[in-house]
């Protein structure tokens, strides 16, 4: 917080860090609408980690606190759940704001989770933020497949396909399960086998997490997205199911 | 889900929940719908190095409104939210069931393996084994 009191008025405006998040967001994110009325802060529950709020947040952003406001750790405690747009009479998009201050943190001082789930799904042909490589999906997919067959009879002929082109869904998995607790995939499976629903995994962009979002990391954001839309693309399928 | 398309999906997945567990056995937890609360889970929270704690305050709103229903099972419906109200309900000492809705639909069709019941409690982990397995 500033030490001495703020001087408002005299001199020229300068431009502030809100008002260049504006300038990129749709209809500025209304962010200079707002009445000061608390509905955002009373229904957050992030309302008073590391001493602050969404209403307290905004203030600073409109009174030009451009270092406080991009320099406090409560932009990692916004889950970017967006009650507050919905409790705004106003309809503001603090969230967005958020986003944009989460983007000012230099790359490597980001949480350092966020930061190894998004290079890790930069890493892997299949996007996993475990980094899960490919090969071991496919065997642990198959591995628990095949037990299933064996042990429930129900299921003896179940499939999972696997990169079958022309799928009608392509599923993406959470890299969750394959990693740590492989037979949770099974119930899916079996809803779409009863289902009779036409769908595939897939070896490339199979992990169905973007953490690179998370991140504030747009090029890296935008970089996953299309590797995974084009996978879809790229094995003819219609819909594109994405679990997340 | 409901973030992106609204009420109306928040309404469909309650349809899906009460047809699996009874209409009976449905508690809404309030508030509710879009004003509900996150859990706290979402958003990069849980991978958050360096703020587990702020994230278990932020989650105890979730968690009260939970205790609140009394509910023995809480149905999540992704894997942030899994991993959080997983983590409340131990670290609150609420001791409540976590589960993911896959779960509660396989087990509801009489197709629920034995390996796959990680997160069902002792009252449910044994119920409609025996037509699964030979």
């Amino acid at each position: 917080m500033a030490e001495a009191a703020l001087k408002i008025g005299g001199g020229p405006r300068q431009t502030t860090f809100m008002d260049k998040v504006m300038e990129v967001l749709p209809e500025g994110g209304n962010l200079n609408l707002c009445l000061t009325c608390g509905a955002c802060s009373s229904g957050c529950p992030a309302t008073g980690l590391e001493g602050m709020d969404p209403r307290k947040f905004l203030r600073m952003a409109a009174l030009g606190l451009d270092e406080e406001i991009t320099k406090t750790g409560w932009v990692w405690c916004c889950t970017q759940c967006r009650r507050c747009v919905h409790a705004c009479p106003m309809n503001i998009d603090i969230p967005r704001l958020v986003y944009n201050c989460r983007a000012a943190w230099p790359r490597e001082e980001r949480p350092k989770g966020i930061r190894g789930s998004c290079d890790a799904a930069l890493n892997t042909e299949g996007n996993s933020a475990m980094g899960a490589n490919s090969e071991d999906f496919q065997f642990v997919v198959e591995d628990v497949l095949e037990e299933v067959r064996e042990d429930q009879p129900q299921f003896k002929d179940m499939q999972v396909p696997i990169n079958k082109h022309g799928a009608m869904y392509f599923l993406n998995q959470n890299s969750r399960e394959p990693v740590t607790e492989p037979d949770e995939m099974v119930p899916l499976w079996k809803i779409l086998h009863t289902a009779g629903a036409d769908w595939t995994y897939g070896t490339i962009g199979w992990a169905a997490e973007n953490y690179c979002m998370f991140l504030s990391d747009d090029e890296a954001w935008e970089k996953i997205v299309r590797a995974k839309a084009k996978a879809v693309d790229d094995l003819g399928c219609e819909y594109w199911l994405n679990t997340e | 889900m409901r973030k992106t398309f609204g009420d109306d999906v928040a309404k469909e997945m309650r349809f899906v929940t009460k047809s699996v567990v009874g209409e009976e056995n449905f508690i809404d937890m309030q508030p509710n719908m879009s004003n509900n609360f996150c859990c706290g889970g979402g958003g990069g929270f849980l991978q958050a190095t360096g703020y587990g704690e702020q994230r278990r305050q932020y989650g105890k709103v979730k968690n009260d409104q939970i205790m609140a229903t009394g509910a023995t099972y809480c149905i999540t419906p992704c894997h942030n939210c899994h991993s959080q109200v997983h983590d409340l309900s131990e670290h609150f000492g609420g001791h409540y069931q976590v589960v993911h809705l896959w779960t509660l639909i396989a087990l509801s069709l009489g197709m629920l393996g034995e390996n796959e019941r990680e997160y069902l409690g002792e009252d449910l982990c044994e119920c409609g084994l025996g037509s699964i397995e030979e």
